[in-house]
């Protein structure tokens, strides 16, 4: 009887300890997925959640979130990458030109026949000495990071159209580096929609290795302290150029990643691949609790930041929404996650 | 008529989660300097902060020569005459001193076009009746922080104000200045404006206030006549408690030189400066503000490379060009700016505390968090640092427990040299002995501490040696035994006798 008595006491006094402002605050994304979720499969009779969608979903989403892993880094440093959207382009078409089957049509290096993971590599490759490039610039030269990336945004892009020579994109690739983008893990022939499609399973891969970073290594909480202040962390010895150049070479490598997936996905490289994909990743990071005022966010979050985002882009294209309504919508929630951190901030002080 | 100029009666102020005020009473008298103290959180600047419209109450009420007035803006607050010199003092840097002054309510030409010409002269006429060395066409941007605040009173004249407000003057400014501010003050006096005085050093309190009134944990605990006060009684009455000595200066053995510099030299803000430090030994760094007491050590611990000079280490010759060198040669800093350039606000306690040994507590890159608990936890008992866990986000912590964070920071680098740039500044008296006894035991276990300090009685009490800088070079050297005031000072100032020679 009486340890009843002490463990309700223990309870609640938990209870009254526990923060529920706090805890909504923290999780409150979560909530607004749900409740985004629930609707439009009202909306949309059931259509959204059936499983060929959601399969769909994540995998739209996968690239925004794979890319919002290094922007959540950056953004955390107080820095932004716009880079990344010209990087995917830059890394597709490389990646591609080196998968070309031989004697396809308009192929890039006639008769060189290399095996698939040199074009990956090479992509990868591609994206991280991009990134690589911004960090250098950022670090050595004192360049805002806005104005570094915004370079980078260009020239990359640039680079991505000269590559191709007239624009057109490289198509007939082989079908083991469209496995990529293509491919499903766990998947048994014999069941229509089994397993999980390959990019899932990548961005899976990549959230939760950084997510270990951020937590549970040193340059995670350099990569906190730099944003939390950036001086104090130099004075407590912590190579500010260093990290700062590996963040975006990360950043850059990420795209790199999701420029590979894509031109597997779609089976060809194409230079204006991952056009604008920059602002859905910001976005991204920016809902899911990531702070513009730096030092303040959450890998989590900015996954649930990229589904939401590919279920209210999904669930309008279901509604036939139009899709120049459809970048408004984005716009709108950009501005109201901002707000809303803002508030945390003001109200946190 | 009413015996008060102003009256406050059962001020009650909540902010989310803290009672800042319950029940406040505070009544000043006409014409009097009346300072306020208490330690940090007492509510002094709260209170004040309502009086000048800053903030609103929640209950209470104020009277003003006997009549009730509702102030809920700063506008309120002037329009019932007045005026609050903020702690941080907020204006356009790129404008003028005369603009900064009339912005706002511009005097403008006959036209109705701004008149820059008319508020120059008249800011200029402001500063001359008040013997303020300032020419009034000079950018904001350009002026010391001493200047800035002379702009701010004259500010407050401009606006015919009767009571002036100012929230810890002297917290950035040397000692020299601190003289002419009150000269001001005094002058104010006599003609006849009350100036309401929140500081936390007990000698100007002395020198000068009419009327002390003292605050503690967002109570009113006593108000009293200046002459009837003394030392031992104020400090009483803001701890609850009597403090018998001050300065605990534990007796360490002095052992042999760690450190050496030799002719450090950078730009012209440091120049040529040689000194050695020896284990268990506090080497205080005097001077004036601008004197290049805080820029020698920051030039010592790589923040900004030094031109030429040599730093010796245990008699052996090391390069310091970064910070995380100086840490590896066994050097902590803990800066002059808590917020600026210590704490990483929005970063718990123990990420802060932890940030510089992370490699010490790591392996292979992956820290070994459980371990970081431990030895914070340990520093967060040894220092008694007053915080609900180490999660808690360092920006919600007082002052005082802020800088044993950061103190925590370096001792956990295990530094054989810890430099601390003005260990107490902006601390509550409680908080500074305990720093001060901390800093007396760090130099019993051997290490060797060099410390910046703007407060008198802190360098006179806490070093074993003196060296005085002033204008960028190091000019003199004083014992414990010998050191006095006077001497500091004569050194400190030795500047104005090279300019004429």
């Amino acid at each position: 009887m009486e340890k009843t008595s002490l463990d309700t006491a223990a309870l609640q006094l938990m209870l009254k300890k526990f923060n529920w402002r706090n805890f909504l605050r923290e999780y409150m994304i979560i909530g607004i997925l749900i409740i985004f979720v629930a609707a439009l499969a009202f909306m949309t009779e059931g259509n959204s959640i059936a499983p060929v969608n959601l399969v769909n979903v994540v995998r739209q989403v996968s690239a925004i979130g794979i890319i919002g892993v290094g922007m959540t880094f950056v953004i955390i440093t107080l820095g932004i990458d716009l880079s990344v959207g010209s990087i995917v382009g830059l890394a597709a078409v490389v990646s591609a030109s080196l998968v070309q089957m031989p004697g396809g049509s308009l192929v890039k290096f006639a008769g060189i026949d290399l095996p698939v993971i040199v074009g990956i590599l090479a992509g990868l490759a591609v994206g991280a000495l991009a990134g690589f490039t911004n960090g250098f610039l950022i670090a050595r030269f004192r360049l805002a990071p806005f104005i570094a990336t915004l370079g980078m945004m260009s020239i990359a892009r640039g680079i991505a159209y000269i590559y191709t020579g007239d624009g057109r994109p490289f198509s007939d690739l082989k079908p083991d580096f469209n496995y990529f983008g293509q491919g499903y893990l766990f998947n048994d022939p014999d069941v229509k929609l089994s397993g999980i499609p390959l990019p899932v399973v990548i961005f899976i891969a990549v959230a939760a290795v950084a997510t270990f970073v951020l937590n549970y290594t040193k340059f995670g909480r350099y990569i906190y302290a730099i944003g939390g202040n950036e001086v104090a962390a130099r004075v407590s010895g912590i190579r500010i150029p260093r990290v700062t150049i590996i963040i975006y070479t990360i950043s850059g490598l990420l795209a790199g990643i999701c420029g590979v997936l894509l031109a597997a996905r779609i089976g060809s490289g194409n230079a204006t691949l991952g056009t604008g994909i920059e602002l859905d990743a910001i976005t991204a990071v920016i809902i899911g609790g990531t702070s513009f005022k730096g030092g303040v966010g959450k890998i989590w979050g900015t996954v649930v930041g990229a589904l939401l985002i590919g279920v209210i882009n999904n669930g309008l294209d279901l509604l036939s929404v139009s899709p120049f309504l459809q970048i408004v919508v984005k716009g709108c929630i950009i501005i109201v996650a901002i707000i809303i951190d803002e508030r945390k901030n003001s109200k946190a002080s | 008529m009413t015996e008060f100029l102003v009256e406050m009666r059962d001020i009650t102020k909540r902010f989310p989660g803290v009672l800042a005020l319950a029940n406040v009473k505070f009544n000043l008298r006409s014409g009097i300097v009346h300072s306020l103290m208490g330690e940090n959180g007492a509510g002094k600047s709260t209170l004040m902060k309502i009086l000048a419209g800053v903030y609103t109450l929640d209950e209470g009420e104020i009277l003003i020569n006997g009549e009730p007035v509702t102030i809920a803006s700063p506008r309120d607050g002037l329009a019932n005459g007045i005026s609050m010199i903020h702690q941080e003092l907020m204006f356009v840097p790129e404008l003028t001193a005369a603009e900064n002054i009339y912005l706002g309510r511009e005097l403008r030409t006959k036209m109705g076009l701004i008149s820059k010409k008319r508020m120059i002269e008249s800011a200029q006429a402001v500063f001359d009746r008040w013997n303020i060395n300032i020419n009034a066409a000079t950018p904001m941007k350009l002026l010391s922080v001493a200047q800035s605040q002379m702009v701010e009173i004259a500010k407050a004249i401009a606006f015919d104000s009767k009571i002036i407000i100012m929230d810890e003057p002297t917290s950035a400014i040397t000692e020299r200045e601190v003289e002419r501010l009150h000269n001001i003050i005094r002058q104010l006096r006599e003609a006849g404006t009350t100036v309401i005085y929140i500081t936390h050093k007990m000698d100007e309190v002395f020198a000068i206030s009419d009327e002390i009134t003292v605050f503690r944990d967002g109570a009113w605990v006593a108000s009293e006549k200046a002459a009837n006060m003394n030392r031992e009684k104020l400090i009483g009455l803001m701890v609850g408690r009597e403090l018998n000595q001050l300065f605990p200066k534990v007796d360490a053995k002095v052992g042999d030189v760690i450190l050496e510099v030799e002719n450090l030299s950078r730009g012209n803000v440091v120049k040529n400066v040689s000194f050695s430090v020896r284990r268990g030994e506090i080497l205080g760094f005097a001077g004036l503000m601008g004197s290049g007491r805080s820029e020698v050590l920051e030039t010592l611990f790589g923040i900004f490379p030094a031109d030429s000079g040599v730093i010796k280490i245990n008699g052996k010759s090391v390069k310091i060009r970064e910070p995380h060198q100086a840490i590896d040669s066994g050097i902590g800093l803990l800066t002059e700016d808590r917020k600026k350039t210590g704490i990483m606000g929005v970063l718990s306690v123990g990420e802060n505390m932890s940030i510089a040994s992370l490699t010490k507590y790591s392996i292979g890159g992956v820290l070994r968090k459980r371990k970081i608990d431990e030895v914070c936890e340990a520093q967060r008992r040894t220092l008694d640092l007053k915080t609900p866990s180490l999660n808690q986000l360092i920006e919600n912590l007082s002052g005082g427990n802020q800088q044993k964070v950061l103190i925590s920071r370096w001792l956990l680098t295990d530094p054989d040299i810890l430099i601390i740039d003005e260990p107490t500044r902006g601390i509550d008296v409680g908080a500074k002995a305990e720093i001060h006894r901390l800093m007396g035991e760090l130099a019993k276990q051997g290490k060797a501490i060099i410390m910046v300090s703007s407060e008198m009685p802190e360098i006179l009490g806490m070093s074993d040696r003196i060296v005085v800088m002033c204008d960028g070079s190091l000019v003199g050297e004083i014992n414990r035994a010998d050191a006095t005031q006077e001497k500091i000072m004569e050194l400190a100032t030795r500047f104005s006798v090279e300019v004429v020679a």
